[in-house]
Protein backbone atom coordinates (compact mmCIF):
# COMPACT_ATOMS: atom_id res chain seq x y z
CA UNK A 1 0.00 0.00 0.00
CA UNK A 2 2.07 3.58 -1.02
CA UNK A 3 -0.43 5.77 0.05
CA UNK A 4 0.76 9.68 -0.34
CA UNK A 5 0.59 9.09 3.75
CA UNK A 6 2.15 6.77 6.07
CA UNK A 7 1.37 7.70 9.30
CA UNK A 8 -2.80 8.19 9.87
CA UNK A 9 -5.02 8.90 13.14
CA UNK A 10 -8.43 9.46 13.30
CA UNK A 11 -10.33 10.83 16.42
CA UNK A 12 -7.39 9.76 18.63
CA UNK A 13 -7.89 10.13 22.27
CA UNK A 14 -6.32 8.98 25.07
CA UNK A 15 -7.57 9.79 28.97
CA UNK A 16 -6.20 9.91 31.70
CA UNK A 17 -9.08 9.06 34.86
CA UNK A 18 -10.99 12.15 33.45
CA UNK A 19 -8.19 14.02 32.45
CA UNK A 20 -8.00 14.27 28.29
CA UNK A 21 -4.53 14.10 27.46
CA UNK A 22 -5.28 14.25 23.75
CA UNK A 23 -8.52 15.24 22.42
CA UNK A 24 -9.43 13.78 18.94
CA UNK A 25 -6.27 14.30 17.31
CA UNK A 26 -6.50 13.27 13.19
CA UNK A 27 -2.81 13.53 12.28
CA UNK A 28 -1.31 12.83 8.16
CA UNK A 29 2.27 12.36 8.12
CA UNK A 30 3.52 12.44 4.62
CA UNK A 31 5.50 9.76 3.00
CA UNK A 32 9.44 11.06 2.54
CA UNK A 33 8.44 14.70 4.68
CA UNK A 34 9.90 15.69 8.17
CA UNK A 35 6.83 16.83 9.90
CA UNK A 36 7.35 18.23 13.35
CA UNK A 37 4.54 18.42 16.71
CA UNK A 38 4.75 21.30 18.78
CA UNK A 39 3.03 23.02 21.38
CA UNK A 40 3.66 24.34 24.79
CA UNK A 41 4.22 22.38 27.96
CA UNK A 42 1.71 19.50 28.63
CA UNK A 43 0.02 19.58 25.21
CA UNK A 44 -0.11 16.21 24.74
CA UNK A 45 2.96 15.59 22.59
CA UNK A 46 4.71 12.89 23.88
CA UNK A 47 1.52 11.27 24.89
CA UNK A 48 0.90 11.26 21.06
CA UNK A 49 3.93 9.71 20.79
CA UNK A 50 3.59 7.22 23.15
CA UNK A 51 -0.38 6.37 21.45
CA UNK A 52 1.51 5.81 18.10
CA UNK A 53 4.39 3.29 19.04
CA UNK A 54 1.95 1.15 21.42
CA UNK A 55 3.51 2.26 24.24
CA UNK A 56 0.16 3.25 25.61
CA UNK A 57 -3.22 2.13 24.01
CA UNK A 58 -5.66 4.98 23.04
CA UNK A 59 -8.89 5.26 24.67
CA UNK A 60 -10.69 5.90 21.59
CA UNK A 61 -9.63 5.87 17.72
CA UNK A 62 -7.91 4.65 15.50
CA UNK A 63 -4.03 4.46 13.96
CA UNK A 64 -2.99 3.47 10.34
CA UNK A 65 0.18 3.12 9.23
CA UNK A 66 1.11 1.89 5.57
CA UNK A 67 -2.19 1.04 5.46
CA UNK A 68 -2.49 -1.07 8.43
CA UNK A 69 -4.88 -0.48 11.09
CA UNK A 70 -2.08 -1.15 14.19
CA UNK A 71 -4.70 0.83 16.98
CA UNK A 72 -4.53 -2.67 18.57
CA UNK A 73 -0.71 -3.41 18.23
CA UNK A 74 2.24 -4.11 20.55
CA UNK A 75 5.61 -1.71 20.83
CA UNK A 76 7.65 -4.55 19.28
CA UNK A 77 5.07 -5.01 16.68
CA UNK A 78 5.39 -1.86 14.74
CA UNK A 79 8.97 -1.04 15.79
CA UNK A 80 9.19 -4.74 13.29
CA UNK A 81 6.95 -2.92 10.74
CA UNK A 82 9.57 -0.50 10.47
CA UNK A 83 8.22 2.18 12.68
CA UNK A 84 11.18 3.06 15.70
CA UNK A 85 10.77 6.01 18.24
CA UNK A 86 13.45 7.38 20.07
CA UNK A 87 12.85 9.06 23.90
CA UNK A 88 13.03 12.32 25.26
CA UNK A 89 16.22 11.44 27.65
CA UNK A 90 18.96 10.06 25.72
CA UNK A 91 18.38 6.49 25.67
CA UNK A 92 21.28 4.40 25.00
CA UNK A 93 22.43 0.73 26.63
CA UNK A 94 24.62 2.78 29.55
CA UNK A 95 26.97 -0.17 30.17
CA UNK A 96 27.69 -1.40 26.40
CA UNK A 97 30.22 -0.08 24.28
CA UNK A 98 29.02 2.26 21.35
CA UNK A 99 29.61 -0.62 19.34
CA UNK A 100 27.83 -3.10 20.91
CA UNK A 101 24.54 -0.95 21.00
CA UNK A 102 24.65 -0.01 17.34
CA UNK A 103 24.94 -3.90 17.30
CA UNK A 104 21.99 -4.28 19.48
CA UNK A 105 19.46 -2.20 16.06
CA UNK A 106 21.16 -4.76 14.13
CA UNK A 107 20.31 -7.75 15.65
CA UNK A 108 17.06 -6.64 16.29
CA UNK A 109 16.90 -6.54 12.72
CA UNK A 110 18.45 -9.70 11.83
CA UNK A 111 16.51 -11.75 13.96
CA UNK A 112 17.95 -15.19 15.86
CA UNK A 113 18.06 -13.21 19.22
CA UNK A 114 16.21 -16.45 20.88
CA UNK A 115 18.75 -18.86 20.10
CA UNK A 116 20.54 -18.68 23.53
CA UNK A 117 23.03 -21.93 22.60
CA UNK A 118 24.92 -20.01 19.73
CA UNK A 119 27.96 -18.58 21.06
CA UNK A 120 28.87 -14.92 21.47
CA UNK A 121 31.17 -14.84 18.49
CA UNK A 122 28.35 -15.15 15.55
CA UNK A 123 26.98 -11.31 16.49
CA UNK A 124 31.12 -10.80 15.25
CA UNK A 125 29.76 -10.77 11.43
CA UNK A 126 27.54 -8.00 12.06
CA UNK A 127 30.62 -5.49 13.39
CA UNK A 128 31.21 -3.97 10.18
CA UNK A 129 27.68 -2.62 9.48
CA UNK A 130 28.18 -1.26 13.13
CA UNK A 131 31.39 0.43 12.07
CA UNK A 132 29.35 1.91 9.66
CA UNK A 133 26.90 3.25 10.97
CA UNK A 134 29.53 4.70 13.84
CA UNK A 135 30.84 6.50 11.31
CA UNK A 136 27.36 7.96 9.48
CA UNK A 137 27.06 9.99 12.58
CA UNK A 138 30.74 10.23 13.58
CA UNK A 139 31.34 8.08 16.29
CA UNK A 140 33.90 5.60 14.68
CA UNK A 141 36.61 6.29 16.78
CA UNK A 142 34.50 5.64 20.10
CA UNK A 143 33.14 2.29 19.06
CA UNK A 144 34.65 0.73 22.22
CA UNK A 145 33.71 3.33 24.64
CA UNK A 146 31.05 2.58 27.04
CA UNK A 147 27.88 4.62 25.77
CA UNK A 148 27.65 6.29 29.48
CA UNK A 149 31.26 7.95 29.22
CA UNK A 150 29.65 9.53 26.17
CA UNK A 151 28.92 12.60 26.58
CA UNK A 152 25.37 14.26 25.65
CA UNK A 153 25.27 15.01 22.26
CA UNK A 154 27.76 12.34 21.32
CA UNK A 155 24.85 9.76 23.14
CA UNK A 156 22.22 11.24 20.94
CA UNK A 157 24.43 10.20 17.79
CA UNK A 158 24.65 6.99 19.32
CA UNK A 159 20.82 6.78 19.74
CA UNK A 160 20.22 7.58 15.82
CA UNK A 161 22.78 5.40 14.86
CA UNK A 162 21.31 2.35 16.68
CA UNK A 163 17.92 3.61 15.47
CA UNK A 164 19.13 3.68 11.47
CA UNK A 165 20.47 0.36 12.28
CA UNK A 166 17.09 -1.05 12.23
CA UNK A 167 16.61 0.74 8.44
CA UNK A 168 13.20 2.11 9.67
CA UNK A 169 10.99 3.59 7.23
CA UNK A 170 9.43 5.93 9.45
CA UNK A 171 11.36 7.69 12.68
CA UNK A 172 9.73 9.24 15.68
CA UNK A 173 12.06 11.61 17.66
CA UNK A 174 11.33 12.77 20.94
CA UNK A 175 12.39 15.80 21.55
CA UNK A 176 15.94 15.20 19.39
CA UNK A 177 17.52 18.25 20.52
CA UNK A 178 16.75 18.63 24.23
CA UNK A 179 19.23 19.35 26.76
CA UNK A 180 21.89 20.40 24.46
CA UNK A 181 24.51 23.15 23.82
CA UNK A 182 24.12 25.04 20.87
CA UNK A 183 27.06 23.50 19.21
CA UNK A 184 25.58 20.19 19.58
CA UNK A 185 22.01 20.93 18.44
CA UNK A 186 23.86 22.42 15.11
CA UNK A 187 25.63 18.94 14.99
CA UNK A 188 22.57 16.84 15.69
CA UNK A 189 19.96 19.16 12.44
CA UNK A 190 22.68 18.47 10.47
CA UNK A 191 22.71 14.94 10.62
CA UNK A 192 19.19 14.57 11.40
CA UNK A 193 18.30 16.28 7.60
CA UNK A 194 21.54 13.80 6.41
CA UNK A 195 19.44 10.44 8.01
CA UNK A 196 15.98 11.83 6.99
CA UNK A 197 16.72 11.12 2.98
CA UNK A 198 14.36 8.48 1.66
CA UNK A 199 12.71 8.11 5.15
CA UNK A 200 9.73 10.01 7.13
CA UNK A 201 10.78 11.40 10.15
CA UNK A 202 7.94 12.48 12.62
CA UNK A 203 9.32 15.03 15.52
CA UNK A 204 8.75 16.73 18.73
CA UNK A 205 10.61 19.26 19.06
CA UNK A 206 10.75 22.46 22.11
CA UNK A 207 13.93 24.11 19.88
CA UNK A 208 11.79 25.66 17.14
CA UNK A 209 15.08 26.66 15.48
CA UNK A 210 15.08 23.11 14.68
CA UNK A 211 11.98 22.86 13.47
CA UNK A 212 12.30 25.86 11.28
CA UNK A 213 14.88 24.71 9.66
CA UNK A 214 14.32 20.57 9.25
CA UNK A 215 10.50 20.50 9.19
CA UNK A 216 7.83 20.47 5.81
CA UNK A 217 4.93 20.54 7.96
CA UNK A 218 4.40 21.48 11.40
CA UNK A 219 1.45 20.46 13.63
CA UNK A 220 0.85 22.72 16.64
CA UNK A 221 -1.21 20.56 19.80
CA UNK A 222 -2.58 22.78 22.90
CA UNK A 223 -4.80 20.78 25.54
CA UNK A 224 -4.52 17.72 23.35
CA UNK A 225 -6.14 19.58 20.46
CA UNK A 226 -4.50 20.35 16.98
CA UNK A 227 -4.21 24.06 17.08
CA UNK A 228 -2.97 24.66 13.63
CA UNK A 229 -1.23 22.88 10.86
CA UNK A 230 0.92 24.26 8.08
CA UNK A 231 4.34 24.88 7.27
CA UNK A 232 7.20 26.94 9.30
CA UNK A 233 5.88 30.35 7.51
CA UNK A 234 1.90 29.48 7.87
CA UNK A 235 2.58 28.50 11.74
CA UNK A 236 4.69 31.72 13.07
CA UNK A 237 2.37 33.98 11.70
CA UNK A 238 -0.37 32.34 12.94
CA UNK A 239 -2.37 34.41 15.69
CA UNK A 240 -4.05 31.55 17.81
CA UNK A 241 -0.06 29.50 17.98
CA UNK A 242 1.23 33.37 18.92
CA UNK A 243 -1.04 33.44 21.58
CA UNK A 244 -0.49 29.86 22.73
CA UNK A 245 3.10 30.44 22.79
CA UNK A 246 2.63 33.65 25.16
CA UNK A 247 3.18 35.95 21.99
CA UNK A 248 7.24 34.96 22.07
CA UNK A 249 8.62 32.36 21.65
CA UNK A 250 7.25 31.71 18.03
CA UNK A 251 9.42 34.57 16.93
CA UNK A 252 12.55 33.49 18.63
CA UNK B 1 40.88 -15.51 31.14
CA UNK B 2 37.95 -17.65 30.11
CA UNK B 3 40.25 -20.62 29.28
CA UNK B 4 41.84 -20.71 32.85
CA UNK B 5 38.97 -20.47 34.61
CA UNK B 6 37.51 -23.69 32.94
CA UNK B 7 41.02 -25.74 33.58
CA UNK B 8 41.42 -24.76 36.98
CA UNK B 9 37.81 -25.62 37.83
CA UNK B 10 37.94 -28.77 35.96
CA UNK B 11 41.21 -29.17 37.94
CA UNK B 12 39.49 -28.80 41.19
CA UNK B 13 36.64 -30.61 40.47
CA UNK B 14 38.74 -34.08 39.98
CA UNK B 15 40.77 -33.38 42.77
CA UNK B 16 38.39 -32.58 44.95
CA UNK B 17 36.90 -36.00 46.07
CA UNK B 18 40.27 -37.00 47.19
CA UNK B 19 40.62 -34.12 49.52
CA UNK B 20 36.95 -33.91 51.02
CA UNK B 21 34.09 -36.05 51.67
CA UNK B 22 32.59 -36.32 48.22
CA UNK B 23 28.80 -36.23 49.55
CA UNK B 24 29.64 -33.22 50.45
CA UNK B 25 31.04 -31.51 47.42
CA UNK B 26 28.08 -33.38 45.62
CA UNK B 27 25.92 -31.01 47.99
CA UNK B 28 28.13 -28.23 47.27
CA UNK B 29 27.89 -29.02 43.21
CA UNK B 30 24.10 -29.40 43.70
CA UNK B 31 23.84 -25.74 45.25
CA UNK B 32 26.25 -24.01 43.00
CA UNK B 33 24.49 -25.19 40.17
CA UNK B 34 20.92 -24.05 41.91
CA UNK B 35 22.36 -20.64 42.80
CA UNK B 36 24.12 -20.30 38.51
CA UNK B 37 20.85 -20.66 37.49
CA UNK B 38 19.44 -18.27 39.72
CA UNK B 39 21.92 -15.82 39.11
CA UNK B 40 20.78 -16.26 35.61
CA UNK B 41 17.72 -14.80 36.06
CA UNK B 42 18.64 -12.23 39.28
CA UNK B 43 22.20 -11.53 37.89
CA UNK B 44 21.20 -11.71 33.60
CA UNK B 45 17.66 -10.96 33.54
CA UNK B 46 17.16 -8.89 36.95
CA UNK B 47 14.49 -10.58 38.11
CA UNK B 48 14.23 -11.66 41.34
CA UNK B 49 11.81 -14.60 42.41
CA UNK B 50 11.44 -15.54 45.39
CA UNK B 51 10.39 -19.08 44.90
CA UNK B 52 13.18 -20.88 43.08
CA UNK B 53 12.69 -23.81 45.52
CA UNK B 54 9.76 -24.87 43.88
CA UNK B 55 11.71 -26.11 40.98
CA UNK B 56 14.37 -27.29 42.78
CA UNK B 57 12.17 -29.56 44.83
CA UNK B 58 9.41 -30.65 42.97
CA UNK B 59 12.49 -31.71 40.59
CA UNK B 60 14.03 -33.31 43.30
CA UNK B 61 10.40 -35.29 44.15
CA UNK B 62 9.80 -36.02 40.39
CA UNK B 63 13.22 -37.48 39.62
CA UNK B 64 12.86 -39.79 42.89
CA UNK B 65 9.48 -40.87 42.32
CA UNK B 66 9.85 -41.79 38.77
CA UNK B 67 12.82 -44.11 39.98
CA UNK B 68 11.82 -45.02 42.43
CA UNK B 69 8.18 -45.86 42.13
CA UNK B 70 8.15 -46.38 38.25
CA UNK B 71 11.70 -47.83 38.39
CA UNK B 72 13.32 -45.48 35.87
CA UNK B 73 17.00 -45.72 34.76
CA UNK B 74 18.64 -43.08 36.94
CA UNK B 75 19.68 -40.95 34.48
CA UNK B 76 15.92 -40.89 32.99
CA UNK B 77 14.70 -39.90 36.61
CA UNK B 78 16.91 -37.06 36.38
CA UNK B 79 15.75 -36.08 32.90
CA UNK B 80 12.32 -36.27 34.34
CA UNK B 81 12.89 -34.01 36.95
CA UNK B 82 14.48 -31.73 34.88
CA UNK B 83 11.58 -31.76 32.81
CA UNK B 84 8.53 -30.85 35.55
CA UNK B 85 10.98 -28.20 36.77
CA UNK B 86 11.13 -26.76 33.09
CA UNK B 87 6.91 -27.17 33.12
CA UNK B 88 6.27 -25.92 35.94
CA UNK B 89 8.67 -22.79 34.95
CA UNK B 90 6.63 -21.73 32.21
CA UNK B 91 3.44 -22.05 34.43
CA UNK B 92 5.02 -19.80 37.02
CA UNK B 93 6.54 -17.87 33.90
CA UNK B 94 3.51 -16.88 32.42
CA UNK B 95 1.44 -15.64 35.56
CA UNK B 96 4.36 -13.43 37.23
CA UNK B 97 6.64 -12.21 33.86
CA UNK B 98 4.50 -9.41 33.50
CA UNK B 99 4.79 -8.23 36.99
CA UNK B 100 7.72 -6.21 37.99
CA UNK B 101 10.10 -5.70 41.15
CA UNK B 102 8.33 -6.80 44.34
CA UNK B 103 5.23 -7.72 42.81
CA UNK B 104 7.17 -10.22 40.29
CA UNK B 105 9.03 -11.67 43.67
CA UNK B 106 5.39 -11.28 45.43
CA UNK B 107 4.06 -13.80 42.91
CA UNK B 108 6.64 -16.36 42.97
CA UNK B 109 6.67 -16.65 46.31
CA UNK B 110 2.92 -17.20 46.28
CA UNK B 111 2.83 -19.96 43.46
CA UNK B 112 6.13 -21.90 45.47
CA UNK B 113 4.39 -21.81 48.62
CA UNK B 114 1.36 -23.58 46.52
CA UNK B 115 3.71 -26.05 45.42
CA UNK B 116 4.98 -26.47 48.87
CA UNK B 117 1.39 -27.16 49.99
CA UNK B 118 0.79 -29.96 47.75
CA UNK B 119 3.97 -31.33 48.49
CA UNK B 120 2.97 -31.34 52.33
CA UNK B 121 -0.23 -32.84 51.75
CA UNK B 122 0.18 -35.50 48.65
CA UNK B 123 0.66 -38.96 48.95
CA UNK B 124 3.38 -39.60 46.44
CA UNK B 125 5.86 -36.97 48.45
CA UNK B 126 5.85 -38.84 51.41
CA UNK B 127 4.52 -35.73 53.13
CA UNK B 128 6.41 -35.16 56.38
CA UNK B 129 8.63 -38.08 56.11
CA UNK B 130 9.56 -36.72 52.65
CA UNK B 131 10.29 -39.38 49.92
CA UNK B 132 12.68 -41.74 51.54
CA UNK B 133 15.14 -44.89 49.98
CA UNK B 134 15.46 -43.70 46.32
CA UNK B 135 17.90 -46.12 44.55
CA UNK B 136 21.01 -44.63 43.10
CA UNK B 137 20.73 -47.13 40.59
CA UNK B 138 23.50 -47.81 37.60
CA UNK B 139 24.58 -45.10 34.83
CA UNK B 140 23.78 -46.41 31.49
CA UNK B 141 22.98 -49.57 32.89
CA UNK B 142 26.63 -50.72 33.79
CA UNK B 143 28.54 -47.89 36.02
CA UNK B 144 27.28 -48.48 39.33
CA UNK B 145 26.44 -45.71 41.09
CA UNK B 146 26.73 -46.79 45.02
CA UNK B 147 30.20 -45.99 44.50
CA UNK B 148 30.50 -42.48 45.88
CA UNK B 149 33.64 -41.97 43.25
CA UNK B 150 31.80 -42.80 40.48
CA UNK B 151 28.86 -41.17 41.59
CA UNK B 152 30.75 -38.10 42.35
CA UNK B 153 32.23 -37.81 38.75
CA UNK B 154 28.62 -38.10 37.49
CA UNK B 155 27.54 -35.55 39.18
CA UNK B 156 30.75 -33.40 38.51
CA UNK B 157 30.11 -33.97 34.68
CA UNK B 158 26.22 -32.82 35.22
CA UNK B 159 27.70 -29.54 37.28
CA UNK B 160 30.08 -28.59 34.49
CA UNK B 161 27.64 -29.22 31.75
CA UNK B 162 24.96 -27.10 33.56
CA UNK B 163 27.39 -23.78 34.35
CA UNK B 164 29.26 -24.38 30.80
CA UNK B 165 24.97 -23.69 29.38
CA UNK B 166 24.64 -20.79 31.84
CA UNK B 167 27.79 -19.19 30.27
CA UNK B 168 26.75 -19.90 26.81
CA UNK B 169 23.67 -18.37 27.49
CA UNK B 170 24.62 -15.35 29.11
CA UNK B 171 27.52 -14.98 25.86
CA UNK B 172 24.73 -15.54 23.24
CA UNK B 173 22.96 -13.04 20.98
CA UNK B 174 20.27 -14.17 23.84
CA UNK B 175 22.36 -12.89 26.42
CA UNK B 176 22.90 -9.67 24.82
CA UNK B 177 19.51 -9.02 24.45
CA UNK B 178 18.71 -9.87 27.99
CA UNK B 179 21.83 -7.11 28.96
CA UNK B 180 20.07 -5.15 26.71
CA UNK B 181 16.50 -5.36 28.52
CA UNK B 182 18.32 -5.04 32.24
CA UNK B 183 19.87 -1.73 30.97
CA UNK B 184 17.41 -0.06 29.78
CA UNK B 185 13.79 -2.16 28.53
CA UNK B 186 11.86 0.82 26.89
CA UNK B 187 14.66 1.05 24.35
CA UNK B 188 15.13 -2.58 24.10
CA UNK B 189 11.39 -2.57 23.26
CA UNK B 190 11.27 0.26 21.12
CA UNK B 191 13.68 -1.56 19.20
CA UNK B 192 11.45 -4.36 18.47
CA UNK B 193 12.32 -6.87 20.89
CA UNK B 194 9.52 -8.69 22.56
CA UNK B 195 10.91 -8.24 26.47
CA UNK B 196 8.33 -10.32 27.91
CA UNK B 197 8.85 -13.25 26.05
CA UNK B 198 13.03 -13.04 26.70
CA UNK B 199 12.17 -12.80 29.88
CA UNK B 200 10.02 -15.98 29.74
CA UNK B 201 12.53 -17.59 28.01
CA UNK B 202 14.94 -16.58 30.34
CA UNK B 203 12.69 -17.82 33.85
CA UNK B 204 12.37 -21.12 32.07
CA UNK B 205 15.79 -21.42 31.76
CA UNK B 206 16.48 -20.70 35.17
CA UNK B 207 13.63 -22.88 36.39
CA UNK B 208 15.21 -25.58 34.20
CA UNK B 209 18.58 -26.03 35.54
CA UNK B 210 17.29 -25.28 39.13
CA UNK B 211 15.51 -27.93 38.53
CA UNK B 212 18.54 -30.10 36.89
CA UNK B 213 20.09 -29.49 40.03
CA UNK B 214 17.61 -30.54 42.29
CA UNK B 215 17.31 -33.80 40.42
CA UNK B 216 20.52 -34.70 40.84
CA UNK B 217 20.18 -33.38 44.75
CA UNK B 218 17.80 -36.50 45.04
CA UNK B 219 19.73 -39.23 43.37
CA UNK B 220 23.14 -38.02 45.39
CA UNK B 221 21.35 -38.20 48.88
CA UNK B 222 18.64 -40.91 47.93
CA UNK B 223 15.56 -38.51 49.25
CA UNK B 224 13.56 -35.42 48.54
CA UNK B 225 12.10 -33.42 51.65
CA UNK B 226 10.10 -30.84 52.05
CA UNK B 227 13.17 -28.75 53.02
CA UNK B 228 14.05 -28.83 49.40
CA UNK B 229 10.76 -27.23 48.24
CA UNK B 230 10.55 -24.18 51.51
CA UNK B 231 10.56 -21.38 51.16
CA UNK B 232 13.70 -21.08 53.23
CA UNK B 233 15.66 -22.55 50.38
CA UNK B 234 14.25 -20.26 48.13
CA UNK B 235 15.79 -17.47 50.45
CA UNK B 236 19.27 -19.54 51.05
CA UNK B 237 19.78 -19.56 46.84
CA UNK B 238 19.23 -15.68 47.38
CA UNK B 239 21.66 -15.62 49.92
CA UNK B 240 24.36 -17.75 47.92
CA UNK B 241 24.21 -15.51 45.09
CA UNK B 242 24.71 -12.11 46.78
CA UNK B 243 27.18 -13.57 48.74
CA UNK B 244 29.26 -14.41 46.13
CA UNK B 245 28.15 -11.87 43.88
CA UNK B 246 25.18 -11.33 41.85
CA UNK B 247 25.68 -10.78 37.77
CA UNK B 248 29.25 -12.59 37.71
CA UNK B 249 29.54 -15.75 36.13
CA UNK B 250 31.46 -17.45 38.96
CA UNK B 251 29.55 -15.66 41.72
CA UNK B 252 26.87 -17.51 42.79
CA UNK B 253 29.27 -21.02 42.76
CA UNK B 254 31.13 -19.08 45.58
CA UNK B 255 28.63 -18.34 47.63
CA UNK B 256 26.92 -21.13 47.44
CA UNK B 257 30.40 -23.08 48.30
CA UNK B 258 30.49 -20.28 51.22
CA UNK B 259 27.14 -20.67 52.50
CA UNK B 260 27.14 -24.58 52.23
CA UNK B 261 30.18 -25.01 53.99
CA UNK B 262 29.20 -22.53 56.83
CA UNK B 263 26.35 -24.73 57.47
CA UNK B 264 28.30 -28.10 58.00
CA UNK B 265 31.28 -26.96 59.88
CA UNK B 266 28.60 -24.80 62.20
CA UNK B 267 26.66 -27.71 62.53
CA UNK B 268 27.29 -28.45 65.99
CA UNK B 269 25.82 -25.07 66.93
CA UNK B 270 22.55 -25.91 66.09
CA UNK B 271 19.79 -23.03 65.09
CA UNK B 272 22.53 -20.76 65.81
CA UNK B 273 24.53 -21.59 62.55
CA UNK B 274 21.07 -19.33 60.67
CA UNK B 275 22.08 -16.63 63.09
CA UNK B 276 25.42 -16.84 61.89
CA UNK B 277 24.43 -17.05 58.19
CA UNK B 278 22.34 -14.18 59.01
CA UNK B 279 25.39 -12.02 60.11
CA UNK B 280 27.50 -13.21 57.28
CA UNK B 281 25.00 -12.06 55.03
CA UNK B 282 24.51 -8.89 55.97
CA UNK B 283 27.98 -8.04 56.64
CA UNK B 284 28.03 -8.78 52.65
CA UNK B 285 25.46 -6.34 52.12
CA UNK B 286 26.91 -3.63 54.44
CA UNK B 287 31.05 -4.22 53.54
CA UNK B 288 31.04 -5.67 50.42
CA UNK B 289 27.78 -5.43 48.27
CA UNK B 290 29.12 -6.49 45.33
CA UNK B 291 29.60 -10.09 46.63
CA UNK B 292 32.88 -12.27 47.19
CA UNK B 293 33.89 -12.09 43.50
CA UNK B 294 32.22 -8.62 42.41
CA UNK B 295 34.97 -7.38 45.00
CA UNK B 296 37.85 -9.46 43.99
CA UNK B 297 36.82 -8.32 40.12
CA UNK B 298 36.70 -4.66 41.29
CA UNK B 299 40.09 -4.80 42.98
CA UNK B 300 41.84 -6.44 39.88
CA UNK B 301 40.28 -3.40 38.10
CA UNK B 302 41.26 -1.06 39.97
CA UNK B 303 44.83 -2.19 40.16
CA UNK B 304 45.05 -2.53 36.90
CA UNK B 305 44.35 0.89 37.22
CA UNK B 306 40.56 1.22 35.01
CA UNK B 307 38.00 3.08 35.70
CA UNK B 308 34.81 1.68 37.89
CA UNK B 309 32.42 0.76 35.24
CA UNK B 310 29.31 -1.45 37.11
CA UNK B 311 27.65 -0.20 40.22
CA UNK B 312 27.55 -1.97 42.89
CA UNK B 313 25.30 -5.11 42.38
CA UNK B 314 21.63 -5.79 42.65
CA UNK B 315 20.47 -5.93 39.09
CA UNK B 316 16.73 -6.27 41.06
CA UNK B 317 17.43 -2.45 41.61
CA UNK B 318 17.02 -0.59 38.21
CA UNK B 319 13.48 -2.02 38.46
CA UNK B 320 12.61 -0.94 41.66
CA UNK B 321 13.62 2.62 40.88
CA UNK B 322 11.71 2.83 37.52
CA UNK B 323 8.73 2.07 38.82
CA UNK B 324 8.83 4.78 41.24
CA UNK B 325 10.23 7.60 38.53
Amino acid sequence: MEGEYILVTSGLVREFKGFVAVDHVDLRVRRGSIHALIGPNGAGKTTVFNLLTKFLPPTRGQIIYNGNDITRHSPAQVAKLGMIRSFQISSVFPHMTALENVRMGLQARHGGSLRFWRSGKTLHSLHGQALELLRAVGLEEFADVAAVELPYGRKRALEIATTLALDPELLLLDEPTQGMGAEDVGAITELLKRVAVGRTVLMVEHNLGVVGRLADRITVLQRGRVLAEGNYAEVSTNPDVITAYMGGAAHA
Amino acid sequence: MNRWLWIILIALGLVAPYVLYPVFVMKLLCFALFACAFNLLLGYTGLLSFGHAAFFGAAAYAAGHSIKVWGFPTELGILTGTLVACLLGVVFGKLAIRRQGIYFAMVTLALAQIVYFVALKSSFTGGEDGLQGVPRGRLLGFIDLNDSLNMYYFVLAIFLFGFWLIARIVDSPFGQVLKAIRENEPRALSLGYDVSRFKLIAFVLSATLSGLAGATKAVVFQFASLTDVNWATSGEVVLMTLVGGVGTITGPMVGAFTVVSLHSRLSWMGSWVTVIVGITFIVCVLVFRRGIVGELQELLRRLRGRPTRARPAAAAQPQATKREA
